[in-house]
């Protein structure tokens, strides 16, 4: 009897641990199919474009607007603190660092999950509930070429200049609000904030936002590709799509933070 | 030309089909009837490749489809399937051309175009639609876009799921005037699910119907309102007593 009841909470824990590791590998190889088809023709040029378009350039407004309003924050919270010790004056340094560092890729790739992993699956999810999916093999087209590889070589392309951009919208947020309510000099929170910031701190915020951006794209098309069937398929592919993608973003970061900067 | 034999495909614990044996001779059309869920449209899926058979074998001239080259093979094809399966952000003409402007069989855009206005007006679309998107589209002009691309590259094999349903009776009868047609026309070999028995008598040369997974009975569409099977009698008199239970 107590035999039975151990193996029953076992098998309990192991389900989900299998479920989970085999999700992991099917999303894993999913990576690998897209991967070994970037370099293989044919390529659909006009589908990259319409990606870029929509990752890209469309996704400047929300990303502008969450990196000016994160870096007058952190101004501000840089600010409160720093007079607790008397370090008032290191707000241009930590919102530099802050901002380039970790919030510009992390906020940019979360704001890329929100807005581009739902769109993606939803998409792709309905094309799969109306049998466009089906349509494209029909035609003679590899689906994974044409809406899978597309949208993730332009995610992995176009979520860095994100990044910058939003590295530079945060630190101006940080610099109004430094400059306009804390009475920082214009010309000194500038230099200061060129004079610290170094080369490997803007290419770990390049790098983190490639990955972000491959990571938010692959896992839009693979649970709009493995959508259930319905509405409800679609609702369920594209929030599992995003919380997968955010989660992922979260811990791809520490990941790469680790590498990067541990001493 | 296209032979199945002993094909069975199960999803979790519902088996569909249960070991299909049917054969299609090249130019021939072949109506598959049967009520909703037999298994109809998997049945066209798996001869495509699109779903994968569970046992049996399913040649293409001999060929096993599944180990075909795959582009060589779908080029021979063209489906229309049941909701049209357009592609939303193309247009009109571009999803009729889709086939033309991408692939082996890539042509110049003007030339795509200019064929895909010709395939639409093969089905009573005039050009003023080509360059509509298909949300901006009613059903029945849907049904008759995807039949455009369905033909657009003038395939061999053509495959028909559900032509008519949601179409009112007259562009029914277009359609199915228009698919007679084609077949007879193109010389292409085609096979139509449908459970609309006046697109089963003008479509059809042999009608096969399928119910619990078999092939029921499989014949000339002459033959068919004469045969004593019970479930052929039922399914074509639509009666709601016989052997097909009304509740599946």
């Amino acid at each position: 009897m107590t035999g039975a009841v151990v193996t029953g909470a076992l098998a309990a824990l192991g389900r989900p641990v299998l479920s989970a590791l085999a999700a992991f590998g099917r999303v894993a190889i999913y990576a690998a199919q897209t991967i070994s088809h970037l370099v293989r023709p044919p390529f659909y040029t006009r589908e990259f474009l319409s990606a870029l378009l929509h990752v890209g350039w469309l996704s400047l407004p929300v990303v502008g607007l969450t990196a000016i309003f994160t870096g007058g924050a952190l101004a501000l919270q840089i600010y409160a603190g720093g007079q607790r010790f008397n370090a008032e004056a290191v707000v241009p340094q930590i919102v530099a660092i802050g901002m380039v560092r970790e919030l510009g890729p992390v906020l940019v790739g979360l704001m890329i999950a929100a807005r581009v992993t739902s769109s993606i699956a939803a998409e792709i999810a309905t094309m799969k509930v109306t049998e466009q999916i089906d349509a494209l093999v029909t035609l003679s087209t590899n689906p994974m070429k044409y809406l899978t590889v597309p949208r993730v070589l332009a995610g992995t392309l176009t979520v860095p200049l994100l990044v910058a951009v939003g590295d530079v919208i945060g630190i101006m947020g940080g610099f109004l609000v430094a400059t306009g309510q804390l009475g920082f000099n214009k010309a000194t929170y500038i230099q200061t904030t060129l004079d610290f910031l170094e080369s490997a701190d803007v290419i770990s915020s390049l790098a983190k936002g490639a990955v972000f951006g491959f990571i938010a794209t692959l896992i839009g098309c693979y649970h709009g590709m493995a959508s259930g069937r319905g509405a409800m398929g679609v609702g369920g592919a594209t929030k599992t799509a995003v919380a997968a993608a955010s989660i992922l973003i979260l811990a791809a970061n520490f990941l790469l933070t680790s590498v990067m900067f541990t001493p | 030309m296209i032979e199945l034999s002993g094909v069975t495909k199960s999803f979790g614990s519902k088996q569909v089909l249960r070991g299909i044996d049917l054969r299609l001779d090249k130019g021939q059309s072949l109506v598959v009837i049967g009520g909703s869920g037999t298994g109809k449209s998997v049945l066209l899926k798996c001869i495509l490749g699109l779903v994968r058979p569970d046992e049996g074998l399913i040649t293409l001239e001999g060929q096993n489809v599944l180990t075909a080259e795959r582009e060589a093979f779908l080029a021979r094809f063209g489906m229309l399937f049941q909701g049209g399966a357009l592609f939303d952000s193309l247009r009109v003409w571009e999803n009729v051309a889709f086939r033309l402007m991408r692939g082996p069989l890539k042509r110049p855009k003007d030339e795509a175009r200019e064929i895909a206005v010709e395939k639409l007006r093969r089905v009573g679309l005039g050009p003023e639609t080509a360059d509509l998107f298909p949300a901006e589209l009613s059903g029945g002009m849907q049904k008759r876009v995807g039949l455009a691309r369905a033909i657009a590259a003038e395939p061999e094999i053509i495959f028909f799921d559900e032509p008519t349903t949601g179409l009112d009776p007259i562009m029914a009868g277009v359609i199915n005037a228009l698919i007679r047609e084609i077949v007879t026309e193109m010389g292409a070999t085609a096979i139509t699910i449908t459970h609309d028995m006046t697109s089963v008598r003008a479509i059809a040369d042999r009608v096969a119907m399928l119910h619990d997974g078999l092939i029921r009975w499989n014949g000339p569409v002459g033959e068919m309102d004469s045969t004593p099977d019970p479930y052929v009698q039922q399914f074509i008199h639509g009666r709601a007593t016989g052997p097909i239970a009304a509740v599946r």
